[in-house]
């Protein structure tokens, strides 16, 4: 009979490259939907000390993530759909289960996640093609301007859909050589820290993406004034905290992209803007001559 | 700039620039050579014959050095077909407890000297240290040049102090300590290396092994390349010592094939060219067994000295 | 110390000596590397194919096959097919099919899966598919498995990502893809010029007829096996082997939209002229005499593993081989030394010794070729070194060769060789280097190399030639742009400018 007794999941953490808990200790229940209001999981509350320690193994890891090669970076997320590709299924319970879609609706989420990633994947090697350029100066200088990823990024994903909406600003952010800092969806965390399982086992580097449950309003104000993260990604859909990230951002004059967040995040939520948000240009002059 | 003595006119401008990308791709094509059955047997008894085991810590001891110069005379007890190896470096105050135990054996005895690892202390004091280690009985002198003086461009000094300890190393050979991994690059490792072996070093050696990155397979190849010139220039042969972060059989196999490659055969010998490692051994007498025995070796079979 | 003026003869005299008394390296067998052949036997081979069509391989209407080899050993590898006019024909029909069933109404997205499924087998396959290429080709297997599989695994990935991002390459313009794509290819680089053509294709929408070359069919027929296990709608990728007719019966195919061909500039001439009229849209990638220019302050060891590189890497047969050196005069005697030096450590012998650095000549008649031309240079004047390796007894071999003394009117200045033979001349100012790399009717590639930036922009500024490779040579990649001026051809292959030719723009 203990055979048909399941071994209930605990749901950790991604940071560093790691599955750990809290180091606050505090939990949030997560539960299903009314009528059913059953009892998910109990997920880690984070704090500013987690959001202080993934900060750390984010800058830790961009370097040397901004250095391999875009094929390299764009193997690397391929097969992270490949992960997620293989475990759909799974995905589609937790996505029926916390939010109470329908089947379908779950099916069409989990396909569009992977969809997007592969999106992503084919643009590692090619957006550096569409935003390099060469200039045109009227004096003999070889005169050239190029993106570069702006470091570390700050990543509050929306609310719903807990696991399209956390691809959608998660690859952009990641495939230019960045490395990223997620405050998950507060009320449906569940995809997004099984996200972090996928991430762990995909060959992405330790610390690239960290992924953090927990109450936003608590957390955000540590990522919006954090000294050493480079940029916010605000697609939190909250009006009142959008406007303090954009006040605290001032601190380090972090760039701030606020999106609007739409429900379904169909096929005109991707592409090169995406990316283009969270690189800076870096132009260079040469002379031309013996 | 010309030396006030009668040595060679050293200009530096002329040394050759090295391009960081196509030297670090040449070295790794070199390091995917495949060397299998008899000529990785060979190539290993070969790297044994040229290690210089070493010991360079403060808590060295007689007994410590005493054990190691055991495994230098015979690395593999009962196997007569492995070589002894070239030499044992030490400190100077281990030179006479390493002499004693190695008497009669033809394993060399090395010592470090000026102010090893730093090498930033008063000339006087690094000239006698070299002195002292070859009354001591030392074969071969491991010297450190002063890498805070040619990095700032000093490098008349660097050149007249390594001049005057290959005259007080008298009939000892002289090796000269580049620290690549401070120079850090290989133009600099080519302008040290020839500066070193125009100031008269009988071997240029990579590292003290106590910075990292020491030996890598481009360094190692810059430094060839350096000998190689004077070679063509004078007729001389002078000798390298890779030291430092050389742990496996196939780093050391890779070595050797750097150095086939780059200067040929006569090379291929300890006289001019030595390995500085000591926990290599233990790998390469591993890769030995395993290839007579076809089987992969563990750890526990083989003497840790 | 007195200056004793002397004349040009005496100067001549006593560097002669010099030289000869200068000390010498010895590479020679102290330690030598024992046979490292690669294991063949985890290689699938069947001892006769068909044509790849609609999806399967079925034989031949003309019921004609012929034999391939190993030009290393001289024994026959296995039996292809010959395709005719009406099998060209099937191959086209099910190509156009294909395209208007199946392909053309797929999701872009969905195309780039196909592609990026295409590229994930060949990394499965990735040893099998190196051994077969060595086989087939007579290339070292260590630049099969190093250089070949992994860069056809790249051009497939990279252009399985471009599928659904059209809009972006082309600034908003809508893209419609051609149709049914005729892709000619050649013998020196098998599978990684199927990887070229097939993958913008296909990322761009059409349909694609290959036609692999006559000598080196096998690794295209591996990867048809390939597209059949990613599940590629039949009829996307078809795969006719023959030899120049059956090129041809593709070229003038009605139905087909587009050529693209890689091969020599005397057949490209005569497709530009079969296609003319036509409509068909036409690339070419053709022959070289590329110029590797060496300035003195070049960073000179390394210039010198760019010579080596540009002219022994894959035997020669390189359209953008490095096989003229432009060195300045100053420095030629160290260069000259160096490079004899160095071909003395290049290890010519079975192309499956992973040791091996210098391969087969692909074909007798390639082999005779390059002794023809060889021969003329001598017989010109110029002087020929050597490297002095052992020649096996079976199998087509050149060893690896330069001359010196060479002017810009002999015919191994002048004449692509496609083998392993430099042709070496001195400048003496930039301007000297630019004129000489530029005085042919070719203009595919060229190197540079010095440590100073600017000149590097200035020269590579003024050489006619699609490629510049500035201290460095033969470097590829997908997303890097290739492709020839003048009689080199027309067209780019990689990078986003590679989508261009596969697409019409409204």
């Amino acid at each position: 009979m203990s055979s048909e007794l399941p071994v209930r999941k605990t749901y950790k953490l991604y940071i560093g490259g790691e599955m750990v808990r809290t180091e606050s200790g505090r939990s949030d229940p997560i539960y299903s939907p009314r009528p059913k209001k059953a009892l998910l999981a109990n997920v880690s509350r984070g704090s500013r000390k987690d959001i202080r320690d993934a900060v750390g193994k984010a800058r830790g890891a961009q370097e040397s993530w901004a250095k391999k090669t875009g094929y390299l970076r764009g193997q690397i997320l391929y097969r992270m759909a490949e992960m997620l590709e293989g475990r759909a299924e799974s995905f589609e319970k937790i996505l029926r289960e916390s939010r109470g879609l329908s089947p379908a609706a779950a099916r069409r989420e989990a396909r569009a996640s992977i969809d997007r990633i592969v999106h992503y994947a084919g643009w590692s090697d090619k957006f550096g093609a569409l935003l390099s350029t060469v200039n045109p100066v009227a004096s003999s200088y070889y005169d050239f301007s190029v993106p570069e990823p702006t470091g570390v990024v700050g990543v509050v994903a929306p609310e719903t859909p807990e696991l399209l909406g956390l691809v959608t600003y998660l690859a952009p952010v990641i495939v230019s050589g960045n490395a990223a800092v997620v405050l998950l969806s507060e009320r449906h965390p569940l995809a997004g820290l099984e996200l972090g399982e996928v991430l762990a086992t995909s060959d992405l580097p330790a610390g690239v993406a960290n992924l953090i449950s927990g109450r936003k309003e608590e957390l955000v104000p540590h990522l919006a004034r954090h000294m050493d993260v480079n940029a916010i990604c605000d697609a939190g859909g909250d009006a009142a905290l959008s406007k303090a990230i954009a006040q605290d951002a001032a601190v380090n004059v972090k760039r701030v992209k606020r999106y609007a967040v739409h429900d379904n995040l169909a096929g005109a939520a991707q592409g090169l803007e995406f990316i283009e948000a969270f690189v800076e240009t870096k132009t260079t002059w040469h002379p031309v001559g013996v | 700039m010309s030396m006030s003595t009668a040595a060679p006119v050293l200009d530096l401008s002329l040394v050759p620039r090295v391009d960081a990308v196509g030297v670090e791709e040449r070295a790794a094509a070199l390091g995917k050579r495949s060397i299998k059955k008899d000529a990785k047997r060979a190539g290993i008894r070969l790297a044994i014959s040229m290690l210089d085991l070493t010991t360079l810590e403060g808590k060295d001891s007689e007994g410590k050095v005493r054990q190691l110069c055991r495994k230098a005379v015979q690395p593999l007890p009962g196997d007569s077909t492995v070589p002894h190896v070239a030499a044992v470096c030490v400190y100077p105050n281990l030179v006479p407890a390493a002499k004693a135990a190695l008497a009669g054996s033809g394993v060399k005895v090395a010592s470090v000297a000026t102010g090893f690892p730093a090498g930033l202390v008063p000339l006087p004091v690094k000239i006698d240290e070299a002195r002292r280690a070859v009354a001591m009985g030392a074969d071969e002198v491991d010297m450190v040049i002063d890498r805070g003086a040619f990095l700032s461009g000093e490098f008349a000094a660097v050149f007249e102090e390594i001049a005057t300890v290959k005259e007080a190393c008298g009939p000892a050979h002289l090796k000269v300590i580049l620290e690549t991994g401070e120079l850090e690059t290989y133009d600099n490792v080519r302008k040290a290396s020839h500066l070193a072996i125009a100031a008269g070093a009988d071997f240029i050696k990579t590292s003290t092994g106590k910075v990292v990155p020491a030996a890598t397979p481009a360094v190692v190849l810059v430094m060839l390349e350096a000998i190689r010139d004077h070679f063509f220039e004078t007729g001389r042969r002078v000798g390298l010592k890779p030291a430092g972060g050389i742990r496996t059989s196939k780093q050391a196999l890779h070595l050797l094939i750097l150095v086939k490659e780059t200067l040929g055969d006569d090379w291929l010998t300890p006289d001019l060219f030595r390995i500085g490692a000591s926990t290599v051994t233990n790998d390469l007498l591993m890769q030995l067994a395993k290839e007579a025995s076809g089987r992969y070796q563990s750890a526990d079979y083989f003497t840790k000295d | 110390m007195s200056t004793t003026v002397r004349d040009g003869r005496e100067r001549r005299e006593a560097a002669e000596k010099a030289a000869s008394e200068r000390p010498s390296l010895e590479f020679g067998s102290a330690w030598s590397y024992a046979p490292s052949p690669e294991a063949t036997d985890h290689v699938v081979l069947a001892p006769r194919y068909g044509l790849f069509i609609g999806g399967r391989f079925v034989a031949p209407r003309s019921k004609k096959h012929f034999r391939t080899i190993n030009p290393a050993t001289e024994a026959v590898v296995s039996e292809v097919a010959e395709a005719g006019a009406a099998d060209v024909d099937a191959a086209v029909r099910s190509a156009e099919d294909a395209y208007r069933k199946r392909w053309s109404k797929l999701a872009p997205a969905a195309r780039g899966k196909y592609i990026y499924r295409i590229a994930r087998l060949i990394q499965e396959k990735a040893r099998a598919l190196a051994v077969l290429e060595t086989m087939n080709g007579g290339k070292p297997i260590k630049e099969s498995r190093d250089v070949d599989v992994p860069l056809a695994a790249a051009h497939f990935f990279y252009y399985a990502g471009w599928a659904d991002k059209l809009s972006w390459a082309f600034r908003g313009r809508r893209t419609e893809p051609l149709g049914v794509c005729g892709q000619i290819i050649p013998w020196n680089f098998p599978l990684l010029m199927a990887a070229w053509k097939i993958a913008p294709a296909l990322a761009c929408g059409n349909t694609v007829v290959l036609k692999p070359a006559e000598t080196t069919p096998l690794t295209a027929l591996a990867l048809a096996e390939i597209c059949r296990e990613a599940d590629l709608p039949p009829g996307v990728v078809n795969v006719v082997t023959g030899a120049s007719e059956t090129g041809a019966h593709l070229v003038n195919h009605p139905r087909v939209a587009k050529i693209a061909f890689t091969g020599s500039t005397e057949v490209g001439k005569i497709i530009q002229r079969a296609v003319a009229g036509t409509g068909k849209r036409l690339t070419l990638e053709l022959g070289g005499k590329a110029a590797n220019i060496v300035f003195e302050d070049a960073a000179i060891d390394q210039a010198v593993e760019g010579i080596v590189n540009g002219i022994y890497f894959n035997q020669g047969h390189v359209c953008c081989a490095g096989s003229r050196l432009l060195v300045q005069e100053s420095i030629e005697p160290v260069v000259r030394r160096k490079l004899a030096d160095r071909i003395a450590t290049l290890r010519l012998g079975d192309p499956l010794d992973k040791n091996t650095d210098v391969g087969a000549i692909n074909s007798a008649a390639q082999l005779a070729k390059i002794r023809e031309l060889v021969q003329s240079g001598v017989d010109e004047g110029a002087v020929l070194h050597q490297s002095a390796c052992a020649i096996p007894v079976k199998g087509y071999w050149f060893p690896p060769t330069f001359f010196t003394g060479v002017a810009q009117s002999h015919r191994i200045a002048r004449e692509e060789i496609f083998g392993p033979v430099l042709a070496v001349m001195t400048f003496r100012t930039p301007e000297e280097a630019i004129e000489k790399a530029n005085n042919t009717p070719y203009g595919l590639s060229a190197g540079v190399w010095t440590d100073k930036g600017a000149k590097i922009f200035q020269v590579s500024s003024k050489l006619r030639a699609g490629v510049v490779w500035a201290n460095t040579f033969n470097k590829f990649d997908p997303a890097s742009p290739f492709g020839g001026y003048k009689e080199s051809g027309f067209g780019r292959e990689g990078g986003m400018q590679g989508l261009k030719e596969y697409v019409e723009l409204r």
